[in-house]
């Protein structure tokens, strides 16, 4: 039998709970009023700090330049968009605490950013578990390889199977088929080894040797006598804070006798290509997500895209020309952000209850014309993979600068389906 | 490469990072053989060093030579000032209590390293040096026509990495003849045997706490000014030296200096050697095993002696 309480509140202390309560939360009137105007809220997941910090200070501004122009053009179904960023320290703990901190603290709408493979690994089971739609702008496979899940999508930047795939044939007819691959010992360059060793093999080549160098390494010279004496081509991609050192390094180490030399612009991201000790690079070649160097054939849309982020012919920043930009990566901020507009604006998307309906617009996406929106090049999403595919370019050094040399189909890049995530359920 | 010259490069290289760490090492090791501080903000006095050369280098401008020299001579004594300061403001409040000091330097390291990434910024910056030419080294072969040179491929090293070597055996030994030699020495010993009595004689202790302090972050700073223009200034540079130079002194013996030196070159040296012909891996279970064993069989470190 239920027993009668006798309320043992007075008056003056049910006062006194109920106007600290409506003291804590004094957005409750406006919400109710105006929830159409609120805005709506990206949670970007930006390396601050850690060694991913020079990736991090231009994803920012090329998120900030992105977010601009969406609000300057009326913002997301007539809603402003506003960034809430959180430094994950490039480690892939902090990075599912940040994802859970969008969640639970800020409620953003959906959590974007990121570009170290090991952080979206980290992050990723978190964002699935919460249902929050992230956006990451990684280079890893492991979107495409079916390693996430259906809340994760890389919509705006190709990845890096689809990236050696379309290099192998230019490396193995222009440069040499026995290849050495320098690579950094984790997820990312683990996806260089498997991949490219495979794409050159299809082309009748061979990796003659594999070096795997852990990323935190500062010294490379003891590395490089592993180079096998009938290498025709060095492969290298490197990441982190010791990048300069490395390439420097490279060249100390093979003096007048070098082979032929073929890198990813990882290996050189955010530094002068005309830094002293890089004069060896002259020649050699890079693939460029995009080019950093504005080419004589470049359309309006590169140019207009440049502006918005600050950053003048030779890819640094306009204020500062020692301020190199992370130019063949960073545009996949300004492209996901616009495709996570035109997703919202097909979900008609109103607030967190729509956040499947954005996944399932994002995935139901095909064609992606070369525009102010996609400044980088065409571009096809494969819904089915969560994963897009583009142009890449190949940029040879010439005067201290990178000269554009090769651009690739998009059908180059192109792979048998891994995984179909839009059979899984949410 | 053929088996000889891959390990004379080897050793060069083994050379570079034992210089670098004896000196890192040998500034923890006199800390501790004279407080009986272990400083765990070593590595972060290190960074600093690196990224005050930076300021003092771009400061300048001009011939990297100046830079250099400027930053070599200024930025070991601002870290030492530096660290004289942390031994006033916090190590002497906290009586030089172990336990204490442990947490006190663990808070240092903290508050450096995050002033650093608050003015600094997160990027590595590279300092020029002075000079840097590359050097083909020859390799000698028998033959039917008796002893021939050659110049095989890849085998290098630049004129500044012998520099580096150079300069840290000259100040190793310039410390030596101090500490052996001179009056000061003859004071820190003395303090270092037993401080109770050396104060009784008049020595005055806390000074030569201080100066020792500021000494042993001021060696960490050469090292790191000697380092940067091959590597790089960066706010977490720090990790490495540290627990590098916590192994050299544990297997060297702590507070001893020829032991600091003897471990410094068989860690560096081992550490590169292992890497080329082995993995960087390996080198590092290596460092640990050595560190275990040295432990088990010889708690007080290859030339430690017994504190009790």
């Amino acid at each position: 039998m239920t027993k009668l309480i006798k309320p043992t509140l007075t008056r003056r202390k049910l006062l006194g709970t109920g106007a600290a309560a409506l003291a804590s939360t004094p957005l409750l009137g406006r919400y109710a009023q105006a929830q159409s105007s609120e805005p709506i809220k990206i949670g970007f997941q930006v390396h601050r700090t850690g060694i991913g910090a020079s990736y991090g200070r231009w994803y920012d501004r090329t998120t900030q330049a992105a977010v601009k122009r969406i609000n300057d053009m009326g913002g997301i179904n007539g809603r402003p968009v506003e960034v809430i960023s959180e430094d994950d320290g490039t480690d892939p703990k902090r990075g599912a605490e940040v994802v859970e901190k969008f969640a639970t603290q800020h409620n953003t709408d959906i959590a974007f950013g990121t570009l170290f493979s090991h952080v979206v690994y980290g992050s990723a089971p978190r964002a699935g578990e919460l249902k929050m739609p992230y956006f990451v702008v990684s280079e890893g496979h492991h979107v495409a390889s079916g390693a996430l899940n259906r809340w994760t999508m890389q919509p705006g930047i190709t990845d890096v199977k689809s990236q050696v795939q379309a290099m192998a044939p230019f490396v193995a007819e222009n440069l040499g088929k026995k290849v050495t691959m320098i690579y950094p010992d984790f997820a990312f360059g683990h996806d260089h080894r498997d991949y490219f060793s495979a794409a050159i093999e299809a082309q009748g080549g061979e990796v003659v040797a594999k070096i795997a160098i852990p990323p935190t390494e500062t010294s490379f010279t003891k590395y490089f006598p592993k180079i096998p004496r009938n290498t025709d081509v060095i492969y290298h991609v490197m990441v982190g804070p010791a990048v300069l050192t490395f390439v420097k390094e490279m060249g100390e180490f093979f003096g007048p006798s070098k082979p032929e030399i073929f890198g990813f612009i990882d290996s050189l991201e955010a530094v002068d290509i005309a830094s002293p000790g890089l004069e060896f690079l002259e020649g050699t070649y890079f693939w460029e997500g995009n080019p950093r160097y504005a080419q004589d054939t470049n359309h309006d849309f590169d140019a207009n895209y440049r502006k918005a982020v600050g950053v003048d012919e030779n890819g640094a920043s306009v204020s500062d020309s020692k301020d190199v930009s992370t130019y063949a990566h960073m545009f996949g901020c300004w492209e996901t952000l616009n495709i996570v507009k035109r997703g919202m604006e097909m979900a008609d998307y109103k607030g967190a209850g729509d956040r499947q309906a954005l996944i399932e617009a994002v995935e139901s996406m095909s064609n992606m014309d070369l525009s102010d929106d996609h400044p980088q090049g065409a571009k096809i999403f494969n819904g089915k993979t969560h994963q897009t595919f583009g142009h890449q370019y190949i940029s040879k050094v010439e005067g201290g600068k990178l000269a554009l040399a090769h651009t690739t189909s998009i059908e180059d890049t192109m792979y048998e389906d891994e995984v179909d995530y839009t059979t899984q359920s949410f | 490469m053929d088996f000889g010259p891959h390990l004379l490069l080897a050793i060069l290289e083994g050379g570079v990072t034992a210089a670098v760490l004896a000196l890192t090492a040998m500034g923890l090791s006199i800390v501790f053989g004279v407080m009986r501080v272990v400083n765990v903000a070593h590595g972060e006095f290190y960074m600093v060093g690196a990224v005050l050369a930076w300021y003092i280098a771009t400061a300048l401008g001009g011939n990297p030579a100046l830079g250099f020299v400027a930053a070599i001579i200024v930025a070991p004594l601002l870290v030492g000032s530096l660290a004289a300061g942390v031994d006033r403001l916090i190590l002497r409040r906290i009586n030089y209590d172990p336990e204490r000091t442990i947490v006190a330097t663990i808070g240092t390291l903290y508050i450096l390293q995050q002033t650093t990434l608050m003015t600094f910024g997160p990027n590595p910056r590279p300092v020029e040096p002075p000079f840097n030419t590359r050097i083909a080294l020859p390799w000698f072969e028998w033959s039917d026509k008796g002893l021939e040179f050659y110049y095989p491929w890849g085998l290098s090293i630049t004129s500044y990495k012998l520099f580096v070597i150079v300069a840290a055996s000259v100040i190793l030994i310039t410390l030596w003849l101090a500490i052996t030699r001179s009056k000061a020495g003859l004071i820190m010993r003395a303090t270092q045997q037993d401080s109770d009595m050396a104060q009784a004689f008049g020595i005055p202790v806390k000074t030569v706490y201080s100066v020792v302090f500021g000494l042993g972050a001021g060696l960490a700073a050469v090292g790191a000014v000697l380092v940067v223009p091959i590597q790089q200034a960066y706010y977490l540079m720090g990790h490495d030296p540290l627990l590098l130079a916590f192994i050299v002194v544990i297997i060297g013996g702590l507070g001893s200096l020829p032991g600091t030196i003897i471990a410094a070159i068989l860690i560096g040296m081992a550490d590169s050697i292992i890497s080329v012909f082995f993995t960087p891996t390996l080198a590092k279970i290596f460092a640990t095993l050595l560190v275990a064993t040295v432990l088990v069989f010889r708690p007080t470190g290859l030339m430690g002696k017994s504190t009790a």
